[in-house]
């Protein structure tokens, strides 16, 4: 093995080191905490001496409010509200400009005279619109920046110098493209009809690739699991869809609605099911990534969670070494995903702008 | 032992990646024999069996995520 291997080995390592400083531990190991949105950005530490980045709070409720959410984690009052099953359900209440709401399960609800009522397992209190800066809109955010960036530096490469061999960063980002273009656009859609939505198949390989080792890495900036969002992923599939439908020629709709071979009786059984084949595409698209993504979080969180849940650092021997291998395979789970969510996204398109050649 | 009993989603999810296990042994088992045969399209077949082992495992976390709403 050659000494680059070693070194790249050993940053890894480190990386995911880090990862234990950054986790809770408490006696009840909430992974879930770690995989769902938040109005924090926590960092470390856990109770009362934890440093996380207060991010905005924005509602709607009568007008605009926006307060720093330390108003409800850092400077919140615990309170706690009984179910009818008899569990204990605790939240914070808000104090200053937050004090008319309260934080459950890092929702926001507006407070039913200073209190949470339960209905059930779920809080029966009204909650204000959300537009927040959560954990995941600041990970979309940054994301977003990186993937301006990078792409954007890399066009200027070549505007200034011409199509030649590249050097820095474009060096880096070429093989990517032409792979995106000569595996993914050019075999699934039809000859010539690439051109047009090359675009759109770069943006989502890179946007997704991005975000997935974003949210591999442990600390900020990384680490928000952005798409695991099962709506930033519909939000892909979306796209997806709405492509494909605005871009379905006559052939495609022929297909649908009268598919060729199919004789006139079973059209009745045929074409709910074209119909239905329309949606289920998409949903698969963005299933298939939340899931990925959020299934290999969960993973590597809970192999961490050994150490916690035994409470002493011995057991770091077993579960580092194990959430190091995890990790590897979620670094290519990630550039799998990209190549897979573009690869069928293009052939979705390809499939509604193909030419009649029977 | 407390934390001991799960819930059924938990065995349902299981099942479901049993059967993707089943699958992707199959597919990566076929991919190797094409390769063994046909070594030049080692390349392509490469592709196509990521392109299929995604897919399936796909299928696999549908039923994962089943098992995360039926759970707590």
């Amino acid at each position: 093995m050659s000494s680059h291997t070693f070194r790249s080995f050993f940053v890894v390592f480190g990386l995911i080191l880090l990862l234990p400083f950054s986790l809770k531990a408490n006696e009840d190991f909430d992974i879930m905490h770690h995989i769902q949105d938040a109005h924090e950005w926590h960092l470390w530490g856990e109770g009362h001496e934890s440093k996380a980045i207060a991010l905005p709070i924005i509602l709607v409720d009568n007008g605009l409010q926006s307060f720093s959410s330390s108003y409800l984690y850092h400077h919140g009052e615990l309170d706690s509200v009984k179910t009818k099953e008899g569990n204990v359900e605790y939240y914070t209440k808000g104090t200053g400009p937050a004090a008319k709401y309260a934080l459950y399960h890092e929702k926001i609800y507006t407070l039913n005279k200073g209190q949470l009522q339960m209905h059930g397992e779920h809080p029966s209190n009204a909650m204000p619109l959300d537009f927040s800066i959560t954990k995941n809109v600041l990970s979309l955010f940054i994301g977003s920046f990186l993937l301006l960036v990078i792409l954007l530096i890399t066009a200027r490469y070549y505007k200034k110098n011409g199509a030649v061999a590249p050097r820095g960063i474009a060096k880096f980002i070429e093989p990517l493209i032409i792979f995106v273009r000569d595996e993914v656009a050019i075999p699934n859609l039809p000859h010539g009809k690439h051109k047009k939505y090359i675009g759109f198949l770069t943006t989502v390989f890179f946007f997704i690739l991005i975000n997935n080792l974003l949210g591999m890495i442990p600390i900020f900036p990384g680490g928000a699991n952005l798409t695991g969002n099962i709506t930033v992923t519909f939000f892909l599939a979306t796209c997806t869809l709405l492509i494909t439908l605005f871009s379905g020629n006559k052939n495609y709709w022929k297909h649908i609605f009268a598919t060729p071979g199919v004789p006139l009786v079973l059209l009745p059984i045929m074409i709910p099911i074209e119909i239905v084949g329309i949606f289920t595409k998409p949903f698969a698209l963005m299933i298939r990534l939340f899931a990925n993504m959020t299934a290999g979080h969960i993973i590597v969180l809970a192999l961490f969670s050994i150490i916690f849940v035994n409470k002493s650092a011995g057991w770091a021997g077993l579960s580092v070494p194990m959430a190091l291998f995890i990790s590897l395979l979620e670094v290519l789970v990630a550039f799998l995903q990209a190549y897979l969510f573009s690869m069928l996204s293009a052939l979705f398109i390809g499939a509604a702008v193909e030419d009649d050649h029977h | 032992m407390p934390g001991m009993f799960g819930s059924v989603a938990a065995i349902g999810a299981g099942i479901a990646v049993l059967g993707a296990g089943i699958g992707i042994g199959r597919i990566g088992g076929s991919a190797v024999e094409g390769i063994a045969r046909n070594p030049e399209a080692a390349g392509k077949i490469q592709t196509v069996m990521l392109i299929a082992a995604a897919l399936i495992e796909g299928v696999a976390l549908f039923g994962v995520v089943v098992g995360f709403l039926g759970g707590k």
